[in-house]
């Protein structure tokens, strides 16, 4: 290891010069970076700043609460009801297994559900709350709660669940909420957040459906710190939702458990409107099911049971079903025939029991026949042979165009499910959909309400309140929304001859106060509440062809009954109507037997709101109606009136 | 350069050489740890355990290792070059056998009181036996060809070595810094181009040789270049490191959040936010200005010991310093880089701030070779 002096020197200035070039590069490389980081955390600092802020918060949706629906005197139609249930945390629980055993010591699980629940809880990241049971009873939870310090893990919590007082009244009316379903979402091109909610209740029938954007509310936003993991760790603004609107209906709640409670046992529909304003007092179909149970999840057996059952509990009659209005179309007829010219009241036309048309006869329903009759006793009797020949006189087109104006054939803009349009036809209908002609003989078949002829209660409740208010009066089914009066539509007279009309009336109150009208026995004895009112029995197997005609396949109403379907349509009190009326009775037999005494008990209880003096009916019939009265299950309403709307 | 030709009166002894230590140095470094002390302290929640209070134990212990080796005259150390060299060889092999695995590589002994990173001590003692050659070597001979030779085995075998652990990041610091150290000695820059050129060459046959069963470096290795070349493509997989730190950082801004207040960091968002990617709490803490602070005094560092080795006379003394600098470079540089998205994602702490034991202690100890050549120094005679 020797070494000269030159050597140092020479390396030093060497090391030197090469130690400045290395100095100098790494300072420029330093110069790099601090550019690099002005560059990052200065000019695109904004940038970063936003992406950090994606990172770290999250936003929770706060569901709304869901609008409440009353009646139109305040009465809770749908609300929202606490639902206790209890969430386990993992992490704060340990042992899951030893938890899970000690709260089945205190409440109820049923062994599904705190299966799936177990499994959730181990698959799901430690701090996610699982729920672990459901719609618990107050005193369960209470039950948890007292027993907290022990249950590390586990908290009872309180959400919101639909929930419908009035049962089974109005479940074809308001309908029912379940969960989002895949296909909702489907159905949906633009979905709101909120539909991703687990277990979110949205509307499935009825108005629940129809107005659910009313009645959904706008989602409120939580927004909440969370770290990588996607822990929450804390909330740093909360904003709320906006709740969904009230609606309140036209319905009476009272006068729909009674039309409910009335139809009981049969298969049919009522509609009661006001023929003033349109409003719907009643629109019932029967039977019905809970709208609960599909809030809360029907069981197979029970949803079975709706589905096996002959007299089809789902389908809403009052709107969705369609039936020849058979003789309640009458009115009809001798509308469109007056108004035409081509029969005056007075004018009669005899009747032998029949009416030969070519080869053909058309038989009246009394074989006997009803010898002169004119428009009065045509209605009243009902005679079949008057209205073969008036009809045959004006023609299928003026008839339909008649039919038309009095609510028929057309769709009533309600927001309920499924409104049936019904069928009032025309030549060029037949020739398009039969691939036939029309003849002469589907004029006078439907001169009768037979044949093509389809309405709906619905339908057929707004051509009587027409008929009675001399008005177009439209079906309303909203009163208010979020305290707002809805739209009253059709004030305008119809454009019909006032005389035609009033001799109509008198025809239709002759049925039910007549001695000789085929409704004579419904009739009402109080003084100011007589009704007026046309029965109508239509031919069952009918329905076939007309409903093959209309494309639709409904064979599974027919093997049940070949017995006719039972009319009635009515509107009260004949002096001065308020209050039009249909009811169906599904295969009930006669309309003047099956459908007249339901109208009659109906148009008084709307009448008098409430149960009527026995005194309305005829003496000898007090008797029968006092029996009937007991056997009805009828709802207590304590509530006083106007004590429930929420302004 | 043997002792006698040292003018000794000259050279400070006892405990005089406590005033002639650099202590300028001295102060940047406990400056620089200092910042250390407080993103442990951050990174933690507001918290002294785990990190910080160890990272302060070691760094005080590190700290009188450097004086120790500070007051060791500097030919001892040269005389130990060799030693400590095959002794960093036997321990590179040792953690071949004995290594614990940790983060997917072998890399360190458990010694009982400490875990020892090979690979840190070797950087060091790579830079010591460079320098102790080219102290021996003679000043004409520099760029012979077999001359050149040995020194290139000196830096090939343990990086060889060190790139079986595996541990990437280290061998290429120490590749680069073996370089140096031969470029500061003199060998000629034509040598340099050679290289550069083969480097390139084995950078297209790492990518040409990929799926192959001939490919060179392992797997995870090709995804963090993929990785670093574009992080877009994969945000939540292999990219999230690179995305979340230049997040991190952007977010910062001119002063940072505040002091504990970085969301990312805290929310760990960030991955090793203590080793790592410590730079990028700091940034988005104390945004541009603390970022800046920390660069310029690693930048002061490394301008002392520039200056330190260019006014020694001693050819030993002088490259170990610059070497140590050059060590000390690279190992900021590389991490910056890295956490700012200049470079892929290789395991290099950020030197004196990262939480790390051994890496800590060889840093103090290698300084503690720059005060030595510093205390040391030939001084002209008076």
């Amino acid at each position: 290891m020797k070494k000269t002096p030159r050597d140092s020197g020479e390396s030093g200035r060497r090391i030197s010069r090469r130690a400045m070039f290395l100095g100098g590069t790494q300072l420029a490389f330093m110069g790099v970076l601090g550019l690099r980081m002005r560059f990052m955390q200065v000019d695109q600092a904004d940038q970063f700043r936003m992406l950090a802020e994606e990172n770290r918060i999250n936003i929770r949706l706060i569901p709304p609460n869901r609008g409440l629906i009353f009646d139109r005197n305040g009465e809770v139609i749908a609300e929202n009801e606490q639902n206790y249930r209890i969430v386990v945390v993992r992490e704060d629980a340990g042992d899951i297994d030893a938890t899970i055993a000690r709260l089945a010591q205190l409440i109820e699980f049923d062994p599904d559900e705190l299966e799936r629940a177990t499994k959730e809880l181990k698959r799901r990241s430690p701090f996610v709350p699982v729920t672990v049971a459901d719609r618990l009873t107050w005193k369960d939870l209470t039950r948890v709660a007292v027993n907290a310090p022990a249950l590390p893990g586990v908290t009872p919590e309180v959400g919101l669940s639909r929930h419908y007082p009035l049962g089974s009244d109005f479940s074809h009316v308001v309908g029912y909420v379940g969960p989002v379903s895949d296909y909702d979402l489907s159905k949906l091109k633009n979905p709101d957040p909120l539909l991703q909610i687990p277990k979110f209740q949205i509307g499935k029938i009825g108005i629940e459906t129809k107005l659910e954007t009313n009645l959904r509310g706008r989602a409120g936003t939580s927004r909440i710190e969370v770290n990588s993991a996607g822990r929450v760790m804390r909330e740093l603004e909360r904003q709320d939702g906006i709740p969904g609107e009230d609606l309140q209906l036209t319905v009476d709640a009272k006068l729909q458990n009674f039309v409910q409670a009335r139809m009981d046992g049969v298969s049919g529909a009522a509609v009661v409107m006001d023929t003033q304003n349109g409003d719907l007092l009643a629109i019932g179909s029967s039977p019905t099911f809970d709208p609960n149970k599909f809030v809360r999840g029907i069981s197979v057996p029970d949803y079975r049971e709706l589905t096996e059952n002959t007299f089809r509990p789902l389908a809403d009659k009052s709107v969705q079903g369609t039936y020849p209005p058979g003789s309640t179309f009458k009115m009809v007829t001798a509308l469109a025939a007056l108004e035409a010219g081509v029969i005056s009241t007075d004018e009669t036309v005899y009747c032998g029991g029949y009416k030969q048309l070519g080869k053909r006869r058309f038989h009246c329903w009394r074989r006997g026949g009803h010898g002169h009759v004119d428009l009065q006793k045509g209605i009243y009797q009902s005679c079949d042979v008057y209205f073969y020949e008036i009809a045959e006189r004006v023609g299928i087109e003026k008839i339909t165009e008649m039919a038309r104006k009095l609510g028929l054939g057309t769709r009533h803009a309600l927001p309920m499910s499924a409104i049936a349009e019904g069928l009032t036809p025309t030549k060029d209908w037949k020739q398009a959909n039969r691939d036939i002609g029309w003849l002469v003989g589907d004029t006078l078949n439907s001169g009768i309400g037979q044949g093509f002829v389809l309405a709906s209660p619905l339908q057929l409740a707004v051509m009587a309140g027409r008929i009675a208010s001399g008005r177009q009066v439209s079906p309303r089914l909203i009163k208010t929304v979020n305290g707002v009066e809805t739209e009253i539509k059709g004030g305008e007279p119809l454009d019909i001859n006032p005389n035609n009309l009033r001799a109509v009336r008198k025809a239709m109150a002759s049925v039910s106060n007549s001695q000789r009208g085929t409704a004579y026995r419904s009739r009402i004895v109080a003084d100011g509440y007589q009704m007026a009112g046309k029965t109508g029995t239509s031919q069952v197997r009918n329905i076939t062809a007309a409903e093959r005609a209309r494309g639709v396949t409904r064979n599974r109403d027919l093997p049940w009954e070949r017995r006719d379907h039972a009319l009635f349509v009515a509107f009260a009190p004949v002096s001065a109507p308020r209050i039009s009326c249909c009811v169906v009775v599904e295969h009930g037999g006669g309309g003047s037997t099956a459908a007249a005494p339901i109208a009659r008990d109906i148009v008084l209880q709307a009448e008098f709101g409430g149960l009527p003096p026995l005194s309305a009916y005829p003496r000898s019939q007090r008797g029968t109606i006092q029996s009937m009265r007991e056997k009805l299950n009828l709802r207590e309403f304590s509530l006083p009136r106007d004590g429930r709307i929420r302004t | 350069m043997s002792y006698l030709e040292y003018s000794v009166k000259t050279v400070p002894s006892g405990f005089r050489k406590v005033l002639h230590l650099n202590w300028a140095l001295v102060v940047l470094l406990v400056a620089v740890s200092c910042f250390g002390f407080l993103m442990l302290y951050s990174v933690a929640g507001g918290s002294m355990t785990p990190w910080a209070e160890p990272q302060m134990k070691r760094f005080v212990l590190g700290l009188f290792v450097m004086f120790a080796i500070g007051m060791v005259p500097i030919w001892f150390w040269r005389n130990m070059a060799g030693l400590a060299f095959g002794i960093t060889l036997l321990l590179l092999l040792a953690v071949e056998f004995f290594g614990v695995t940790g983060m997917g590589a072998q890399r360190w002994i458990d010694l009982g009181f400490m875990r020892l990173q090979p690979s840190e001590v070797a950087k060091i003692s790579l830079v010591l036996v460079l320098a102790a050659y080219y102290d021996w070597l003679d000043i004409d001979k520099v760029s012979r060809l077999r001359w050149v030779l040995p020194p290139l085995v000196l830096i090939l075998v343990p990086t060889f070595l060190v790139l079986k652990q595996p541990d990437l990041g280290t061998a290429i610091l120490m590749t680069v810094g073996g370089g140096i150290m031969m470029f500061l000695a003199g060998v000629h820059w034509l040598y340099f181009a050679v290289v550069i050129a083969i480097g390139i060459a084995a950078i297209y046959a790492v990518f040409a040789t990929r799926g192959t069963e001939w490919q060179l470096i392992n797997d995870y290795q090709y995804r963090r270049i993929d990785t670093f070349l574009d992080p877009a493509n994969d945000p939540l997989g292999a990219g999230y490191h690179i995305t979340q730190s230049k997040i991190a950082l952007g977010s910062g801004g001119w002063t940072g959040r505040g002091f504990m207040q970085g969301t990312q960091s805290r929310l760990n968002f960030l991955p090793e936010k203590h080793t790592d990617f410590i730079f990028t709490t700091l940034a988005e803490e104390f945004g541009f200005v603390g970022g800046i602070s920390l660069l310029g005094l690693y930048g002061l560092i490394i301008f002392f010991c520039v200056v330190s080795a260019m006014s020694n006379k001693d050819r030993f003394g002088s490259l170990v310093t610059l070497g140590v600098g050059t060590t000390f470079f690279l190992f900021f540089a590389v991490n910056m880089s890295m956490v700012m998205g200049l470079a892929p994602v290789v395991g290099v702490p950020l030197p004196l701030v990262s939480y790390g034991g051994s890496a800590m202690l060889v840093l103090l100890a290698a300084f503690g070779l720059v005060q030595s050549a510093h205390v040391h120094r030939p001084r002209s005679k008076r």
